[in-house]
């Protein structure tokens, strides 16, 4: 077991400066950065392996397709997946939340019926399914998140006039971007389940920094993206349990996804294929099954207390400071902290703090409707990860200080 | 602190961003427009009262970084009994300064923004105003939203 000062060692970005100063990157939320074991796989396979997956009977194209299946079987075990049908490669999280909300809303969803999901979702989480709601007649509501900065999380106890039979679809993030909260997924499942409605779990921010079990969860999707997990961009999965995606109609069309093809007509492969039309992200794929490696060779329950330690560390320090808003749960809370200060924008704030070498993020994190129930356009964030240390976080103070100081005279 | 964020941050800016002039809605204003920077959620609404084809009186109102906000500000002094084509030409003038740097001696005010031109996500900040001005100017008499602009 390596000690976390080791790990910045995996990552080359890590050892820059910025501005002149050291470079602290507390931008996690937004995107990793990537270990040189992933980068290497990358390397190597496009050195050495590199050929279309299914379709070749030469050595390159199959060797492509055991990596690339290979990843597929490394990421279900990565999420206990009970097969490996059920990961579908996607590019994110995004067009996986948007596979459901395109296939599964479009073959289930009609006048009457009720998609229900959360006051603090990303907009991937959210933008599709008012598109789904719009398309099918069926009704959008929203789980309420409590208190003046969201401290409560949801409101849990709105559940039982929210969840009614109407609702066939119940999509909810793991962990909030924006918040930091970690909302009780399994007992959502297991809500959910109770009024006979499917389940989509939005885990972008939680994938990277936690043990996850779908089948503990009992979810009936779950979306992640390999680039907030150590893994490269343009590669994401969505879950789908196998008795879902076989009913499923694809959402895209073309090579790779059919069996036999008529002028007339075509039928489908079953999942995984069915949904994967098209040549596939397949060096991202086996990247992205590495960064599976790297992370449980650095166990991920105990990243879990690393970076939510680090995130409860922010959240002290920074509410030391005179006038600050800190979103979000006071105890327990995923690995991140947003803030706000009234008198200085969060955009001033991340130029003053990249003068420092800080990357942190301003702005309202995709998340428009929550921050104007919480009164506020943006806030400034910091997103924690296995490299970070606690001393970054006496940099971020710091900074913090100075802006506050030039601004506030 | 170092120079490029000196410069950035000048006094004038400072300035108005802590006392932003005509803020507001105006209640005689006959035009309005409004702009948005999807990409960080500025926002700024341009009010104007219009005589025939020169700006009598003008306000903004919005919610931005200090850039912006200052920014917006400062334009509101400036535009004050200017002609469309005099408005029009004054933008000219304040978009050369953001993206080249160079301010003419005689242009003090808006000079202040020629820092701006070092940190070129800034840029859209600087002139989310100026947007929103110019398309009050060329609007009906209703009001009208503007999405993005993408200099
Ligand atoms: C909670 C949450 N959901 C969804 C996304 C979207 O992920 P991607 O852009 O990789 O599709 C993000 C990323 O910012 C996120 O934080």
């Amino acid at each position: 077991m390596p000690t976390w000062k080791d790990v910045r060692a995996d990552f080359p970005i890590l050892h820059q400066q910025v501005n002149g100063k050291p470079l602290v990157y507390l931008d996690n939320g937004a995107t990793s950065q990537k270990p040189r074991a992933v980068i290497d796989a990358l390397v190597k396979y496009y050195e050495r392996d590199n050929s279309n997956v299914h379709r070749g009977l030469h050595a390159l194209s199959m060797r492509a397709t055991d990596a690339y299946e290979g990843a597929r079987a490394r990421i279900a075990k990565f999420i206990n997946a009970a097969d490996s049908a059920e990961i579908i490669f996607t590019r994110g999280t995004t067009e996986s939340i948007n596979i459901v909300a395109r296939s599964w809303a479009q073959a289930h969803l009609k006048p009457g019926d009720v998609v229900l999901t959360t006051e603090m979702e990303h907009h991937s989480n959210l933008v599709p399914w008012q598109q789904a709601a719009k398309a099918s007649g069926a009704a959008l509501k929203y789980v309420p998140v409590l208190g003046t900065n969201a401290e409560g999380g949801l409101d849990l106890a709105s559940l039982d006039t929210l969840l009614t039979p109407q609702v066939k679809l119940f999509a909810f993030t793991h962990i909030s971007n924006t918040l930091g909260t970690i909302n009780p997924v399994a007992e959502l499942c297991r809500r959910a389940r109770a009024v006979g409605a499917v389940t989509v779990i939005d885990a972008a921010q939680s994938i990277g920094h936690a043990p996850l079990d779908v089948q503990e969860l009992g979810c009936d999707f779950l979306a992640f993206s390999g680039h907030k997990m150590c893994g490269p961009t343009g590669i994401g999965v969505l879950y789908g349990r196998r008795a879902l995606l076989d009913k499923l109609a694809p959402d895209e069309t073309g090579g790779g996804m059919v069996v036999n093809v008529t002028y007339q007509g075509a039928t489908w492969k079953p999942a995984p294929e069915r949904f994967e039309a098209g040549t596939p992200h397949i060096a991202g794929a086996i990247g992205l099954g590495v960064a599976c490696d790297y992370l449980d060779g650095l166990d991920r329950a105990k990243i879990r207390e690393h970076d939510d330690g680090l995130a409860r560390i922010a959240y002290e320090k920074l509410s030391a400071l005179p006038d600050i808003r800190v979103l979000g749960p006071k105890g327990e809370r995923g690995g991140l902290v947003s803030f706000a200060f009234p008198d200085v924008h969060a955009h001033d704030v991340v130029t003053f703090a990249d003068e420092d070498g800080l990357a942190v993020r301003g702005g309202h994190h995709c998340n428009q409707p929550l921050m104007r129930k919480l009164g506020l356009t943006s806030t400034t964030r910091a997103s924690f990860y296995v490299y970070n240390t606690a001393e970054e976080i006496d940099v971020l103070v710091a900074s913090m200080r100075r802006t506050l100081k030039f601004f506030r005279g | 602190m170092s120079a490029d964020l000196t410069e950035l941050y000048q006094q004038v800016i400072l300035d108005h961003n802590r006392r932003p002039r005509n803020r507001g809605r105006l209640p005689t204003a006959n035009r309005v427009a409004h702009g948005d920077n999807p990409s960080c959620g500025d926002q700024c609404s341009v009010y104007l009262q219009l005589e025939g084809d020169r700006i009598k009186d003008l306000s903004f109102d919005g919610s931005g970084c200090a850039i912006s906000q200052a920014s917006a500000s400062l334009m509101t002094t400036q535009l004050k009994g200017k002609t469309a084509a005099e408005a029009q030409a004054l933008y000219d003038q304040f978009h050369q300064i953001v993206t080249t740097g160079n301010a003419p001696d005689e242009m003090s005010d808006i000079g202040a923004f020629a820092g701006v031109h070092t940190f070129p996500a800034r840029i859209k900040c600087a002139t989310l105003g100026w947007h929103a001005a110019l398309n009050a100017l060329k609007s009906d008499p209703t009001t009208v939203t503007t999405e993005s602009h993408n200099d």
